[in-house]
């Protein structure tokens, strides 16, 4: 079995295995990075001034749903899996993934979803401009004609995310080395198992609302038309039922890595490594409870409101005890500042803002004011960008030297680093202003009181795109050439991935480690 | 369960595969009858339900509720709709006749649907139609008219601290949903 690589263009094809899919995963989901940051830098070019300069309403909208729907679906989820892809097999001391055919498969039709969707843009009438939340009936009645090509590729990505997630579960719960029980799992495995059951209980739940709308649009059916004797709030609640636990599905593989690279670089254990896992499982489960805070000015019973709202306010508890964690294991710490501990500890604090924020808005008779404003969007982008985008940044600097067996440039890194710290809050701070002041989201024009706030935001966005053009040069530099990695790569770090060479070969743990 | 495949992995794929048909099929079939049967219960959306068989009860003199009506043109619907009288004044357990006077002012033969909304929606569970052109929809021919009537019955359990009801009627253009011989079969004149 000591064979390498297959060469040339089928060794990607036709490849089964994880560390391949898992270089696929992370390529493509950079390349949507980048064309969901062009969305972004149209939004925020249109934004620098009040008043139309560069692009029609109508194109604005369909910049808004491309750049949310390209991130969530295509940089965000992707990065998570093909981090999983690379790291669980090697963390767990498995040879590769359990089904490794269906891992094929689950890679190689997301760029057909992408493709498709990105083609509308292209299509008479223009892409889907109802907002990545795609509300019936704006995405029904009143939708462009290209949103059954949406549909068919939302279609097809929650089909590739369920599969990743089968595999994953599949993986984790049969593959374990010898020794290592669940509660041995590093926090990163913990955190994607506890993700993977959600994947596989919410993505089909998008893909029943993406078919409803489907059924409202070509076959004459009136889940949503309300002259048929629909309800557009159903839309909102099945939606929002697959939507805020998908929102953790982009945030708890982001403190499995967290909590695998602060420990490293403080040079302690992780604290509370138990009350880490219950904490996941939590959030995890209480995400399914919470879902219409999102919809406090639809018209909710009184009931209702308050249910959801305390509900979601107690979402802050198991956050704060990883928060405490996090603090507590570099407390007293030897801790040294290489690139992915500081995008860790910028991701706790950033993170942090974002969730105090989140608590803002939890509270239903202020969200009256907060709902769709620009508050709205500094909140979750504080959550997405430091939390989701840093963390993925952090874990491609820390096993980066694993995969490719070169160093990245450090000072190339740090600088990296300062940049998106600096371009991002420079973007998003002043939107909790302009949100507050009562701006409102998704409109390319706007009242003149608004205009210093955005001037700086769109600044904030430019400089933070250019920094990810950095991020880009430094690991293609990487994997041509640079410093040889050591096998440990870190000074003592922890997991069993550290126990392969640097690069790690083609096959790793084909006999299974003994773990203690 | 001795019917699924030795291999763990296929085994554990099968099982799971299992949880999400079932997730799908929740959300398109039973999270929207759900959906339903949790407003109509709470009376959430305004919903008034459907036909209402009249019991014998007694009309409760000591109380006058306002019903208040209202009609809205839903976006891209021309014709001519509203009630006759906007408000009357009615003790519960009697049964009142409205009348709402709809105009198709357009050069085409079109149909019409309306749909209601109660409001408190407290009293939605409380505001009994016995008879409703809501229950159907209306055709007109082309530049014609009609009278379409309602029949309602507040009920005696209407909670105390409720004085005013609102009802509200939205009329949909349907004209796409049905063929031409349907169109015809449905046209509604004056009763």
């Amino acid at each position: 079995m000591a064979h390498g690589p297959a060469k040339g263009i089928t060794r990607w094809l036709y490849t089964t295995n994880h560390k391949d899919i898992g270089s696929m995963y992370l390529w493509f989901s950079f390349a949507m990075f980048f064309l969901g940051g062009i969305f972004a830098l149209v939004i925020r070019a249109e934004l620098f001034q009040p008043g139309l300069q560069i692009v029609e309403p109508n194109f604005f909208n369909q910049m808004t749903t491309m750049h949310g729907l390209v991130m969530v679906f295509g940089a965000v989820m992707p990065a998570f899996v093909g981090l999983a892809n690379w790291m669980i097999p090697m963390q767990i001391g498995a040879p590769d993934m359990a089904l490794p055919r269906m891992n094929n498969w689950s890679f190689w039709i997301l760029p057909f979803a992408f493709a498709m969707l990105s083609s509308t843009l292209f299509m008479d009438g223009g892409a889907p401009n109802f907002g990545w939340t795609f509300y019936a009936p704006l995405s029904t009645t009143y939708a462009p004609p290209s949103v059954t090509f949406f549909i068919f590729a939302i279609h097809i990505m929650g089909a590739s995310s369920i599969m990743g997630a089968i595999n994953i579960i599949a993986t984790i719960v049969n593959m374990r080395a010898p020794g290592m029980t669940y509660m041995k799992m590093p926090l990163f495995v913990w955190t994607w198992l506890i993700t993977a059951f959600l994947l596989i209980a919410v993505m089909p739940v998008l893909a029943g609302v993406v078919t409803m709308m489907l059924m409202d649009i070509h076959f004459g059916t009136s889940f949503f038309d309300a002259a048929g004797g629909g309800d557009p709030v159903l839309f909102q609640h099945v939606f929002w039922f697959f939507g805020h636990p998908e929102v953790y599905i982009m945030i708890l593989p982001a403190f499995g890595i967290v909590s695998a690279i602060i420990p490293t670089f403080a040079r302690k254990p992780l604290f509370g490594y138990a009350s880490m896992v219950y904490a996941t499982a939590a959030i995890a489960f209480l995400s399914f409870v919470v879902w219409a805070h999102h919809m406090f000015t639809v018209g909710l019973p009184i009931a209702g409101e308050l249910f959801f709202m305390w509900a979601t306010m107690l979402i802050a508890v198991p956050t704060g005890v990883k928060v405490f964690n996090w603090v507590a294991t570099m407390f007293k710490g030897a801790m040294t500042f290489e690139t992915p501990m500081l995008f860790s500890i910028a991701f706790v604090i950033l993170f942090t803002i974002g969730g105090f924020s989140g608590l803002m808005l939890a509270i239903a008779p202020a969200d009256f004011q907060y709902h769709d404003t620009y508050f709205v969007v500094a909140h979750f982008h504080y959550v997405l960008v430091p939390g989701a985008i840093f963390s993925i940044t952090a874990g491609v600097y820390y096993w980066l030297p694993k995969w490719c067996g070169n160093m990245y440039n450090e000072t190339m890194g740090k600088l990296h680093f300062w940049l998106a710290f600096i371009g991002l809050n420079v973007t998003f701070f002043p939107m909790h202003f302009s949100g507050l002041a009562g701006m409102p989201r998704r409109i390319p024009d706007y009242n003149m009181m608004f205009a210093d706030w955005n001037m700086i935001s769109s600044v904030g966005a430019f400089l933070f795109g250019a920094a990810q053009v950095l991020f880009l040069y430094n690991v293609i530099a990487t994997i041509i050439g640079g410093k040889k990695a050591t096998d440990e790569v870190w000074e003592n770090p922890e997991g069993l991935e550290w126990t392969v060479p640097s690069p790690a070969p083609y096959h790793t743990f084909e006999t299974p480690p003994e773990y203690k | 369960m001795k019917w699924l495949p030795e291999n763990p992995n296929t085994r554990l794929t099968v099982k799971l595969t299992a949880i999400v048909s079932f997730m799908f099929v929740f959300a398109i079939f039973i999270m929207p009858p759900l959906y339903d049967a949790f407003c109509e219960i709470t009376g959430l959306n305004g919903k008034t339900g459907t036909k209402y068989e009249a019991v014998d009860a007694v009309v409760d003199t000591s109380r006058e509720i306002k019903v208040q009506f209202v009609a809205t043109n839903n976006e891209g619907m021309p014709w001519q709709f509203g009630p006759e009288v906007k408000t009357v004044t009615v003790h519960p357990g009697e049964q009142t006749r409205i009348n709402y006077r709809v105009k198709n002012t357009t050069g085409k033969d079109m149909i019409g649907q309306a749909i209601p909304s109660l409001t408190p929606y407290k009293a939605s569970s409380y505001f009994h139609k016995t008879e409703c052109f809501c229950f159907n929809q209306q055709a007109l021919l082309a530049g014609t008219e009609a009278e379409l009537p309602m029949f309602f019955i507040i009920d005696q359990d209407l909670p105390e601290y409720i004085k005013t009801v609102t009802l509200s009627y939205t009329l949909f253009d349907v004209t796409d949903r049905f063929s031409k011989d349907e169109l015809l079969s449905m046209v509604v004149t004056d009763q």
